[in-house]
């Protein structure tokens, strides 16, 4: 046992010895997969945050246009007490609710279909077609929309013989561009989750006798439930997040994304940008908390 | 393992109609013909078994009976009842997956009484009944659990559980022990033996295991290309196959050709041996210049022992026959130290030529 592997290693390659090293020293081999990602994320993620959070309690001179070093809780109180950030809040909070509502309401059946229904061919292509907006960028999407929604626009064209009008910029068109935005993040973790549910379940449900609707109700729904919430997980966050689509089609509305915009941009006051930029991250982690119970942060 | 009579059960369909019958089924799947043809009665209280090759068609005739498979051409009728156009849930049987299907989400005892629930009974009552088929199966302790904390014999025992407990006539089982080490399948094969017997309902079980099909079934049918190549109780599928393939794919058979047969046997046609009915005896002694003698309807071929293999309860002794073909022989171990016959050891092979069955041949071979 003693004279053998010394014998074997002389004939190794310098590959394949480092590839011993590494089997016999698992912390070493940890470290060399996860230092560069690790630090990654601590530096971009992390750090930002921090920052974010520390910037929060500076204040800016309202005169010089200085930021101010000494810790204050000015911002966040005035986050937390002006009406018109209750407000704005509020609306956002609406905004992201419908946005997800509608989204998980059109994904759900055009997922079922992928995954349960449509060939394995028509399968594919249906998700090629799902992914194939989220190669367009962003800004063309939004401006798409602010153009069919326009005076004059595709929407009134299209809308005309039925004596439908465009909704104009402003609150409606927001929840339709949101929504159109974030539908490929809300399908595809849903189509994930029926795709997970095997035929076979299906088929036990219906031989002892359960219908359509109770094979959907209590063998499907519970299994998909984790999915969903993954999928709204998605169009929420971002809708809660989103300030371009907001000045592009929401017209004279003010929302958390584009009143953080207002305030670094116009105003030049990034501690109260910071402190408003809480708001969404409070938000999230309280909702984050709720669906953990539900497993769905094992499904995204 | 008694199953009360409830009053929701449905009435016995009268006892002369077949609890299965099946006319001129065909399906196939795009280019591929699964089932070709296929005419069966199953009668009530049988134990059936649909043996084949993967690929044969025997899960998909059982689809077919279920109801998750449409027939292109012909009838599924049960208990008298054409049911080819209805849908599984409106079919008196009931399925054992191969994969047993459980449902992930819910205990054991909810997967248990899942069937019961859908049709409306009572929580009280659906509890007490999906606890009782539990008992049948010897897992009423289990109930809580949840189905990916059992092991796999417990899920086998969950899935049949749930599938007895709505009572059906006839229960479908698709390949149940596949998925089960040999100790374990064998002790399940006891028991799903004694549930049939206990419940008197109709079984009918796929397989690609020879040795389980005939240890468990009244009939078997034999399976190949979608069609069924043999109907018959297990010692007539064994005893008399009716062409190479049965006998061959059921059991091991020395197969003769027609040549060979005319030579050894002095018949015309191809026959079958099955390999403990030879037996063999040394013959260094009292070998002789004829390979093959026939006397009194025994015939003894002289040959050379090619390999002996321990099998523990038997040796298989394989023979290069002088007269030409190879000859498998399953000897019985007589004794602890009673020495099988050895590599290159000549011997006298003897059997009887009233086992030695004729086969027809194969149409398409």
């Amino acid at each position: 046992m003693t004279a053998e592997p010394q014998e074997m290693a002389a004939s190794r390659t310098p590959g394949a010895a480092i590839s011993a090293f590494l089997s016999r020293r698992p912390w070493v081999r940890l470290t060399a997969l996860l230092s560069v990602p690790l630090l990654w994320l601590v530096l971009v993620y992390v750090v930002a945050l921090a920052a974010l959070l520390v910037t929060a309690l500076w204040t800016t001179d309202s005169f010089t246009g200085e930021i101010d070093k000494t810790w204050s809780l000015d911002n966040i109180e005035t986050v937390l007490t002006t009406a018109l950030y209750r407000t704005v809040t509020l609306r956002t909070l609406g905004l992201a609710v419908l946005v997800t509502l509608i989204d998980v309401t059109i994904a759900l059946p055009i997922a079922f279909f992928m995954a349960k229904v449509a060939s394995r061919r028509t399968q594919r292509i249906l998700v090629v077609a799902v992914l194939t907006p989220l190669w367009a960028s962003y800004l063309v999407k939004a401006y798409a929309w602010r153009s069919v929604l326009s005076g004059g626009g595709l929407f009134e064209w299209l809308g005309q013989p039925f004596d439908v009008q465009s909704p104009g910029y402003g609150m409606t068109a927001l929840v339709i561009t949101e929504a159109y935005l974030w539908l490929p993040f809300v399908i595809l973790p849903i189509y994930a989750g029926f795709d997970r549910v095997p035929d076979s379940l299906l088929e036990a449900s219906g031989d002892l006798g359960g219908s359509g609707p109770q094979t959907l109700r209590w063998v499907v729904m519970p299994m998909i439930v984790p999915a969903v919430v993954a999928g709204a997980i998605f169009s929420f966050s971002l809708t809660l997040g989103d300030y371009i689509a907001v000045n592009i089609v929401g017209g004279t509305n003010q929302l958390l994304g584009n009143l953080v915009y207002t305030n670094v941009g116009a105003a030049n006051n990034l501690p109260l940008a910071a402190a408003i930029a809480l708001i969404p991250i409070a938000i999230m982690i309280v909702f984050l908390t709720a669906v953990r119970r539900t497993g769905a942060l094992e499904n995204l | 393992m008694t199953v009360t009579e409830t009053a929701d059960r449905p009435p016995r369909p009268a006892p002369e109609q077949a609890a299965i019958s099946l006319r001129g089924l065909r399906k196939e799947f795009g280019d591929v013909v699964a089932v070709d043809g296929v005419d069966l009665d199953i009668e009530h209280g049988e134990f059936f078994s649909m043996l084949g090759p993967s690929g044969s068609g025997k899960t998909t005739v059982l689809r077919l009976i279920a109801g998750f498979e449409r027939a292109d051409v012909g009838t599924v009728t049960l208990g008298g009842t054409d049911v080819t156009t209805r849908a599984p849930f409106e079919r008196d049987v009931n399925t054992v997956f191969q994969d047993y299907a459980l449902f992930p989400h819910m205990n054991v005892l909810d997967n248990v009484a899942y069937g019961l629930r859908v049709r409306g009974v009572r929580k009280a009552q659906r509890r007490a009944r999906a606890l009782e088929a539990l008992g049948t199966v010897q897992l009423g302790h289990l109930a809580d659990r949840r189905p990916n904390q059992l092991s796999g014999g417990q899920r086998q025992r969950v899935a049949l559980a749930r599938a007895i407990v709505v009572e059906p006539s006839v229960l479908l089982l698709d390949e149940p022990l596949g998925a089960l080490d040999l100790k374990l399948r064998e002790q399940m094969q006891v028991e799903l033996k004694a549930l049939q017997r206990n419940l008197g309902i109709t079984f009918v079980f796929v397989t690609h295991d020879q040795e389980e099909a005939l240890t468990l079934s009244d009939r078997v049918a034999v399976f190949r290309d979608g069609r069924i190549v043999q109907l018959g109780t297990p010692q007539e599928v064994y005893e008399e196959p009716r062409d190479p393939y049965v006998a061959s794919f059921v059991g091991t058979s020395n197969l003769f050709d027609s040549a060979v047969s005319q030579q050894i046997l002095g018949r015309a046609g191809i026959h079958a041996l099955r390999p403990e009915k030879v037996t063999l005896t040394d013959a260094a002694a009292t070998r002789t210049d004829e390979p093959v003698r026939v006397t009194d309807g025994v015939v003894e071929a002289l040959g050379v022992v090619a390999e002996t293999i321990y099998l523990g309860a038997a040796h298989r002794v394989i023979v290069d026959l002088e007269a030409g073909p190879r000859l498998v022989v399953l000897e019985q171990t007589a004794g602890a130290l009673a020495a099988p016959e050895h590599r290159g050891d000549v011997v006298w092979a003897r059997w009887a030529l009233d086992d030695v069955v004729p086969l027809s041949a194969e149409a398409d071979q």
